[in-house]
């Protein structure tokens, strides 16, 4: 009796991942599931900050494919080492501060320390040639079974009829006729795929799941790096930006401002690790400061924290600073009209 | 069969669940595991995360605003 081969598959919680597992499943090969949290994953945490996203399903993606395949899934916390892949691109940057193709290598090469270790065979991506601009062209594709390590271990069984044949194919572990020759942008062959296999309800992020590929998470991101001198980030830093509205009044301070009640819960957290600033009788943010903030510029923090509250109309508004160390302080202020903040000051 | 707690709170999802996935792998099948969280995805995450390995949740409760989850390892 031939031997089950077993693959592991990069499971993102789109549609891709689903159907390349799926595919593998159909032939027989027993199939668990990876998914990588970089810190700047789309997918998780953030659903449940914001509550203006409360009609989408309070779920994890990628555990919502796992079950919908009855795989297992391993999720594997890559923050640290993540660092040096984004600080250090080998292959540069896409359209953002998202560097895919590193992303993908090392993604990869994880899976492929991951299998050594776990006794599997090979490794599956949702990978389509010509479907992503960076990571997923022809020679984008041979570059990240190379870096990898990953070589002819690495089967994309949603193009692998476009591709030359890998070693699982090669060894019989599965029928390269019943692997499919997918290429370009058009979703059309995947939605078609889906709906043969019964799958209906699936995540398809629009600017994919990670927050890198966003042109003002990015924008934030190398603010931060402009404003501390240094490239380099906490795990607590990439969480704050994806979080409330970002306004830098002065290079050495910017403020973070919950913009409803789910972020100034989110932000509540951080109280004890940031001067922090909220209005004593009305609703409103709460205010974070990140940087070096004089007296003069928590004053100009406290209008504009006004300016976000229910008593911007007022003519003047009590404002509490509580400073990292030391009393809270009560600031009397007339809050700052809309005309008056410049727009540059908008992260 | 013995018992262990995981301090998951102020993590945001997925970090509670790679947690309890991580703490799981050291419990012998039948050991029940608490995880105290305050991400409300939690809620969500750690029952799907159970359901695909194979563990069961035996409770989840709320408690002064954190969430208590008790998981009850399966088969390996």
């Amino acid at each position: 009796m031939n031997k089950q081969r077993k693959a592991i598959a990069l499971i993102s919680g789109g549609l891709d991942s689903m159907l390349a597992a799926k595919v593998i499943q159909e032939q027989g090969v027993h199939v668990e599931g990876i998914n990588f949290y970089t810190g700047f994953c789309v997918e998780g945490h953030t659903h449940a900050i914001r509550k203006q996203n409360s009609a989408r399903p309070k779920r994890n993606n990628a555990l919502w494919v796992a079950e919908q395949l009855g795989i297992k899934l391993h999720i594997i916390d890559v923050v640290d080492e993540y660092k040096d892949v984004l600080l250090n691109p080998k292959f540069g940057y896409g359209a953002n501060m998202n560097p895919c193709l590193d992303c993908k290598c090392f993604m990869v090469g994880k899976a492929r320390e991951w299998i050594e270790q776990n006794g599997f065979d090979f490794i599956i991506t949702g990978e389509v040639i010509g479907q992503r601009p960076m990571s997923q062209r022809r020679d984008a594709m041979a570059i990240v079974a190379r870096e990898s390590g990953g070589n002819d271990l690495l089967l994309r069984p949603l193009c692998a009829r476009n591709l030359e044949p890998s070693l699982p194919e090669r060894a019989g572990w599965v029928d390269r006729e019943r692997l499919l020759g997918f290429n370009g942008r058009s979703r059309k062959p995947q939605m078609a795929l889906a709906s043969q296999y019964g799958l209906t309800d699936f995540a398809q992020p629009a600017g994919g799941c990670c927050f890198l590929t966003d042109a003002s998470y990015s924008h934030k991101l190398v603010d931060l790096w402009t404003a501390r001198q240094q490239r380099d980030y906490e795990l607590d830093d990439i969480m704050l930006l994806k979080v409330g509205r970002h306004l830098r009044p002065r290079p050495h301070f910017k403020l973070i401002i919950g913009r409803e009640e789910g972020e100034n819960k989110f932000l509540e957290g951080y109280r004890k690790q940031f001067t922090h600033l909220y209005a004593e009788h009305h609703t409103g943010p709460l205010v974070l400061i990140d940087g070096m903030a004089n007296d003069a510029d928590l004053r100009l923090a406290a209008r504009l924290t006004a300016r976000f509250g229910k008593g911007r109309d007022l003519d003047e508004v009590p404002i509490i600073i509580q400073h990292r160390h030391g009393p809270p302080q009560t600031v009397v202020v007339t809050p700052m009209p809309e005309a008056d903040i410049p727009r540059e000051w908008y992260l | 069969m013995s018992h262990y707690t995981l301090d998951a709170r102020r993590l945001l999802c997925p970090l509670p669940v790679i947690r309890t996935q991580n703490k799981v792998k050291e419990l012998a099948p039948g050991d029940t595991l608490a995880v105290i969280c305050t991400d409300p995805g939690a809620q969500a995450d750690i029952p799907a995360w159970c359901r695909v390995h194979g563990h069961t949740v035996l409770e989840i409760r709320e408690q002064d605003h954190e969430l208590i989850i008790l998981i009850q390892a399966g088969a390996a």
